[in-house]
């Protein structure tokens, strides 16, 4: 049995009957990365001692007779979730060396379990990109073809499922992040509602807009993997109190009367052939299962991504503040005075991308510019999330494609930042609303590159979402294809 | 909207980043183009809209006026670049 | 021409939580560099704010104290600089949306009617670490006090002298030290004054260029670094030359104020709403009750004192100049039934005998209900005035009760006529010629015979009674 192809429900079945140990499924989840990663590049770090010493105490856990969903299971981290102990870089020469004291909330729900990790996962620097190249530690690669980008910025959390590397792993979604590579991947990527997963830990990017969410083989594993995760965080003032209901319990074959809107500005004429197939073949399958499509309105979709840029950079350009070489990352050792000692350690320790974040970001704020670019796009923003609002008076769920094309080529689109950012314009506004968002495996493209399908659900209501995306997957079977690697 | 040198080296000088001056002038006309683009946003009338800085209404998280342990000066350090005795060290500063 | 200073005031009061505004870390001060940190205070990634709700309750309170009104929803932004003592390159602060506004207090100099100074706004933040310089070729930098709360107090340019400055300030500091928010402990820093200061011609209503002079922490310096700039922005008016705007430090051996000029460039502090922060909604109800529970105001406590206990004005300013001076002046009146006997020795014997000492009020040796005491012994007529102040120095050195002092050493007061008779006798056996003198029309010497029978008696005499004794036989 390949144990490495295995989803969390299936793995555990087997752990819990016994049949197999998690510290087979480690190793060869071991044995697959060290196989498969000099293609890849998934991995930033991988703890293979540390997961086999995990798996050991999680095998004698389930021999004492507790095996909670994710004991024993191997998965894998974006290396932006602080893990006490194993080094945090988020794909920054500024945190090269960085070893945090403390974990992540959301990886602390899933240690709890005896969940094992593998490794921390390859990304965008500080989660800034669509496409996983913009990384201190090199560009991940697409497991489907090697030449093409898996997304971004969790393009090493998605690269990992499709390569067969991890069972499941965490990623962080700003604008698309999470399901965008979950679309260019063939996996099911959830971006929860903005407060259901605390932050803490996670290394901030765009904090009003980050949540954490995550990246498996099937709805049936990010149903489990959210219940693990979500819930009120004393440590994060943002996280909310409302109770977490059973996502399991939602997952029922079941769109009859399921009223689903089609927002207009998404599907525009010169929409990627591939994609458009796609976006119909769904829209046909589900309503041969008795769900309703209604066309519906987001009139303030053409303004999302300049909105957008312009509130995570200026969030960026603070939030990235810290790293000045003072108390922890990466010290200019040449500079001599205090101030050149920050500039130059900011220098050396950026990339290109996180820089010019950083200077849009300080644009937008300063003095005089604050009123025309940051205010305004707040405005904008009440704007958008009201769009949603509307919608969701008529609709219970909407369908949208997740990317405006299948992946595309490494290098293809770096020298032109704008149109990388235009990538992301169906993914964005879902951040900017709060609201909650899934990209699961539709129809591929003629030349097999899998595309995403984006099911967008009201504030906390992953519930309908993940069954609406159950209901699809249960007749389809898109999610099963693997990459030929 | 086109941004000037004198603006970048302001904002670069704001954010703490030495930038070359091939970086100088390769986000000077890419930070023009970006912001050409947001100026799209002037096209929505929003007299009167108040701005969204949170995607969901929270309010009033507190924590109780409570001591709880510190991670100590070792573990403070512990990532620290330079540090001499328990300080973190910087280039000298003058007051 | 004849300038006229404008002067307003921001003052940072250091707030005395058990732990810090935004994480569970000490604020107890003198701890190994970098003990009392940890992920949120340090900066490090990831690590999230979560506002300490003692520190609201604290700013309701300084609010509702100096009449300002109470925001129903305010909110934290960040204010951006980089600074090696700001961990995270930004300082979480109140900009837009305070949580108090609109306030003002009452100011008197001596001599002239009452003056209402305007309170702006009072925000909450946190305070920056502290640098220390000439550490190995270098400067290092410890965070144990990053992350303090702290109010800063907004005056409005209202002051036209440096003295209406330090009045408003010793009021601004007896509020918050009434209400027990802040230790006042300026040399610390703990109550600390940043004053921005110009002159413009008088008559004029153009405000002139002003200079902020940073971090004064004595009431006296204030008044020294005020009058200094004062002079210093007149004259070089007068010289023709132009003030600046600048931050000016205040050198207090010079007793001047110097440029930063040139260590400082120009901030844009980017100021935007935390994101990391909920709205702070403060609802009626909890206003009500903070001012329920708000303790008696000095202003409030001074009239009642006056009222109360019929003191004159200057004993009740005296006597509420802090919380603890009055609570044991009322506790002393409390139980010895003379309020004005109660403030004299108040104000006096207990002042001049912690003056001698380091000791302070709070823990004074002699407590109010012994002091009560000793007071009924003169009320009783068991001891005198004189026999009570030795009464006391026994009772500064020793736990004992005045009552068993007076009988131990045998100090009660001599109120038996046959036994002063006695002494008046034979003291005016051995002093005819002075007899003669009194009996001439030189009353004068009347003194002299109180003190000889006085002194013959040990000072146990009653004083009444020997004046009323002596008068009869000399009159004889």
């Amino acid at each position: 049995m390949e144990l490495h192809t295995l989803t969390i429900h299936q793995l555990h079945q087997l752990l819990k009957s016994r049949q197999v140990s998690s510290v087979e499924a480690t190793r060869s989840l071991l044995a697959r990365i060290e196989a498969t990663d000099s293609r890849i590049n998934a991995f930033i770090t991988v703890a293979a001692d540390q997961a086999m010493t995990a798996a050991e105490v999680a095998d004698q856990r389930i021999g004492s007779g507790d095996c909670a969903p994710l004991t024993g299971v191997p998965v894998a981290l974006k290396d932006i979730f602080l893990t006490e102990g194993l080094r945090t870089t988020c794909a920054s020469r500024m945190l090269e060396n960085f070893i945090a004291p403390y974990d992540a909330t959301a990886w602390a729900n899933m240690k709890k379990q005896g969940a094992v990790l593998l490794g921390k996962l390859n990304q965008d620097e500080f989660a800034m990109g669509s496409s996983s190249e913009n990384s201190a530690f090199g560009a991940t690669r697409n497991p489907w073809d090697t030449n093409r980008i898996p997304g971004g910025s969790s393009g090493g959390s998605a690269a990992a499922i499709a390569a067969q590397q991890a069972i499941a792993t965490l990623g962080t979604d700003t604008g698309g992040s999470i399901r965008q590579p979950a679309s260019h991947c063939g996996c099911v990527g959830l971006k929860p509602t903005y407060g259901r997963v605390s932050r803490h830990g996670v290394i901030a990017y765009a904090s009003s807009l980050d949540q954490v969410g995550p990246v498996t083989r099937d709805v049936t594993d990010a149903a489990l993997l959210l219940q693990t995760i979500a819930g009120h965080d004393p440590l994060d003032s943002t996280s909310v109190a409302q109770a977490v209901p059973d996502y399991s319990a939602a997952l029922k074959n079941d769109v009859k009367r399921l009223k689903i809107g089609l927002p207009k500005e998404y599907f525009i004429d010169g929409l990627d052939q591939d994609v458009q197939r796609a976006m119909d073949n769904a829209i046909a399958h589900l309503r041969s299962q008795g769900a309703e499509f209604v066309e519906v309105s987001l009139p303030h979709t053409a303004y999302a991504v300049a909105c957008y840029y312009l509130i995570a950079t200026a969030e960026a350009s603070s939030n990235l503040a810290r790293y000045e070489g003072v108390r922890f990352g990466r010290r200019a050792s040449e500079a001599q005075g205090l101030i050149e000692m920050m500039s130059q350690s900011r220098a050396e320790g950026f990339g290109a991308e996180v820089k010019r974040r950083i200077m849009l970001g300080t644009y937008a704020l300063s003095s005089g510019y604050y009123d025309a670019y940051y205010l305004k796009a707040q405005k904008v923003r009440t704007l958008i999330q009201r769009d949603f609002n509307e919608a969701f008076k008529q609709v219970d769920i909407l369908l949208t494609p997740v990317a405006p094309t299948p992946a595309f080529r490494i290098g293809e689109k770096t020298a032109d930042p704008l149109q990388m950012y235009l990538s992301d314009i169906f993914t964005i506004p879902v951040n900017l609303a709060g609201t909650c968002g899934i990209s699961i495996p539709a129809q591929p493209s003629a030349d097999g590159l899998p595309i995403g399908l984006q099911l967008i659900g009201r504030p906390f209501g992953e519930e309908t979402i993940l069954q609406a995306a159950y209901s699809f997957e249960q007749t389809t079977d898109w999610h099963r294809q693997k990459a030929a690697l | 909207m086109s941004i000037t040198c004198t603006e970048i080296d302001h904002v670069a000088r704001l954010a703490r980043l030495a930038l070359s001056d091939a970086e100088k002038e390769l986000f000077t006309s890419q930070m023009s183009a970006i912001l050409s683009y947001a100026e799209t946003l002037n096209g929505l009338d929003t007299d009167g809209i108040s701005p969204t800085s949170r995607a969901v209404p929270v309010e009033n998280a507190f924590r109780a006026d409570a001591v709880s342990a510190s991670i100590g000066t070792d573990q403070a350090l512990a990532n620290a670049p330079d540090r001499v005795d328990s300080f973190f060290r910087v280039p000298p500063v003058i007051e | 021409m004849k300038f006229q200073p404008v002067i307003g005031l921001e003052v940072h009061v250091q707030l005395n939580t058990q732990s810090k505004i935004f994480c569970g870390c000490s604020t107890r001060f003198g701890a190994e560099p970098n003990a009392h940190t940890c992920p949120v205070c340090l900066g490090l990634p990831g690590a999230l704010p979560v506002l300490n709700r003692q520190v609201v309750e604290s700013a309701i309170m300084a609010g509702l104290a100096t009449n300002c009104s109470i925001a129903h929803k305010s909110i934290f932004a960040r204010k951006n600089y980089f600074y090696p003592d700001l961990p995270k390159g930004y300082q979480i602060s109140q900009f837009e949306q305070p949580i108090c506004e609109k306030g003002w207090l009452e100011i008197q100099l001596e001599g002239q009617p009452p003056k209402r100074i305007g309170i702006t706004r009072i925000h909450m933040e946190e305070d920056a670490g502290k640098l220390v310089h000439g550490l190995g070729n270098g400067s290092g930098v410890d965070l144990n006090r990053a992350g303090t709360p702290l109010l800063e107090v907004v005056s409005e340019p209202d002051f036209r002298s440096a003295d209406e400055a330090v009045a408003y300030l010793k009021q601004l500091h007896q509020i918050v030290t009434y209400l027990g928010i802040c230790d006042g402990n300026m040399e610390e820093g703990s109550f600390r004054c940043d004053a921005n200061v110009s002159v413009m011609p008088v008559g004029s209503d153009t405000l002139g260029t002003r200079a902020e002079i940073k971090n004064v922490n004595s009431f006296k310096f204030v008044k020294q670094a005020i009058e200094y700039e004062i002079v210093r922005q007149i004259d070089l008016i007068e010289d023709g030359g132009k003030v600046v705007q600048e931050t000016r430090l205040f050198d207090p051996n010079a007793g001047t104020t110097r440029s930063m000029r040139g260590k400082e460039e120009a901030h844009d502090y980017r100021y935007f709403p935390d994101p990391d922060l909920v709205p702070l909604v403060i609802s009626s109800d909890w206003v009500e009750r903070t001012e329920k529970d708000l303790p008696e105001l000095p202003a409030t406590k001074r009239q009642r004192f006056i009222t109360q206990f019929g003191l004159p004005e200057y004993d009740a300013d005296v006597l509420t100049a802090s919380r603890p001076l009055a609570d044991y002046f009322e506790e002393t009146a409390a139980f010895a039934h003379n309020p004005k006997a109660a403030a004299n020795w108040v104000m006096g014997e207990v002042t001049r005998a912690l003056n001698d000492t380091t000791l302070n009020i709070e823990n004074c040796p002699v407590p109010p209900r012994r002091l009560a005491d000793l007071l009924h012994l003169i009320d009783q007529g068991t001891i005198s005035g004189s026999i009570a102040k030795k009464v006391f120095e026994e009772l500064w050195q020793n736990d004992k009760e005045p009552a068993a002092i007076v009988t131990e050493q045998g100090l009660a007061q001599v109120s038996d006529s046959g036994a002063i008779e006695a002494v008046i006798d034979q003291i005016l056996a051995v002093n005819q010629g002075q007899v003669e003198e009194y009996r001439s029309g030189k009353e004068k010497v009347f003194g002299f015979f109180v003190g000889q029978v006085m002194k013959a008696m040990k000072g146990k005499g009653n004083p009444a009674l020997i004046n009323e004794l002596l008068l009869k036989h000399l009159k004889g």
